[in-house]
């Protein structure tokens, strides 16, 4: 008796069906699959997104790290996916992570040298890690944190295709922090945090 | 067992299960990021496969926003089943939008047996999976579910008349 009900429903299926939205979709899909990406990206984007396809191949395991890192950083200037939670005030940024991730991330505003704007979730290797938006100038800074254990260690530079990397252990969580920003002025930035 | 391997191929199903739970965009958006920290903190054990094992997770994240909103109710299994309305007549006109409409009037409980029966056309075994729920209650919800629907359309149908020979 509830064929026609169910004949119904399935003639409609498609249209009743809830597309994902492409910004959201952008988010889960780790770096290396990124055609669809790539479409709506701008031509820059693109070049430097292909240019980490290529670069995989070659690089070890910490290299490979620090392409991830670089890429999360790229795919976040893209269109929605900058931050879940827009805002300069820490105690509104910290509490949004609650419940979102299994630890409570160290979240520090340097305004007006370095105004947090925001922040959002992310996944570095398989891991979700806090993903902390700040600008400088013009320039944004994504600042990368999660548990980590080993000893603390300061600073240190890494330069990948352009984009300048700050990586640290500090308190029991490891940080990096990447930003097309000048190394002397990241290099403040990470001063900041220790 | 592979996260990506594990979950990306049902993004798009769990985002429709999403959606349709949670009601809106912002919501839904929500739901589906818990649920990837959520299958991301518990891999998959290999009990069941990839597909019921990530609906599951999406669909209890959905239900937890849900408990916290005001007026829901957990649904009760024990009430006679609807019996069918011998004019309940189905409205063989009925388009997407009403019938979009009238899934979306049913409680959540019975609207999550719809989607997944019919619009992701999961198995009654793997329903009962992700519902966590024996194979019986399914076949009780859904059952219920399609006579509520229908009154649901028919009601729809009667404002609509009503709305045009005024």
């Amino acid at each position: 008796m509830h064929d026609d009900l169910a004949e119904l429903l399935r003639e409609h299926r498609q249209e009743l069906r809830h597309p994902m939205p492409p910004g959201l979709r952008r988010k889960f899909l780790p770096p290396r699959r990124v055609p669809w990406a790539m479409a709506a990206a701008s031509a820059a984007a693109v070049a430097l997104v292909v240019g980490f396809g290529v670069g995989r191949t070659t690089g070890g395991a910490a290299a490979g790290f620090e392409q991830e890192v670089v890429a999360s950083h790229v795919r976040s200037l893209m269109a929605e996916h900058l931050q879940d939670v827009a805002s300069s005030d820490r105690h509104t940024v910290k509490p949004w992570f609650e419940g979102r991730l299994d630890f409570a991330p160290d979240v520090r505003d340097f305004a007006p040298d370095f105004p947090l704007v925001g922040g959002r979730l992310d996944y570095l290797g398989t891991r979700a890690v806090a993903a902390l938006v700040y600008k400088r100038n013009g320039h944004v800074i994504n600042l990368f944190e999660w548990p980590a254990d080993g000893v603390a260690s300061p600073p240190r530079l890494r330069t990948l295709r352009g984009y300048q990397l700050f990586s640290w252990r500090k308190d029991g969580f490891a940080f990096w922090a990447v930003s097309d920003l000048n190394a002397a002025e990241l290099q403040q930035f990470a001063q900041l945090w220790q | 067992m592979s996260f990506r391997r594990d979950v990306l191929p049902h993004l798009d199903a769990a985002y429709n299960l999403a959606r349709w739970l949670a009601g809106n965009d912002a919501d839904a958006d929500d739901v589906l990021q818990d649920a990837m920290l959520r299958a991301h903190r518990f891999p998959r054990d290999g009990g069941d496969a990839p597909r019921a094992w990530f609906l599951r997770i999406v669909r209890n994240a959905a239900f937890a926003l849900l408990r916290t909103r005001r007026g829901f109710e957990e649904v009760s299994d024990d009430e006679p089943s609807l019996e069918p309305d011998a004019a309940m007549r189905l409205v063989a006109a009925a388009d997407a939008a009403q019938l979009r409409d009238g899934i979306d009037a049913l409680a959540p409980h019975f609207r999550e047996m719809v989607v997944l029966r019919e619009l992701e056309e999961l198995s009654y075994e793997e329903i009962a999976q992700v519902a966590q729920v024996p194979i019986g209650t399914v076949m009780s919800r859904l059952h219920r579910a399609r006579a509520l629907l229908k009154k649901n359309l028919l009601r729809q149908e009667r404002s609509e008349h009503a709305r045009r020979s005024r």
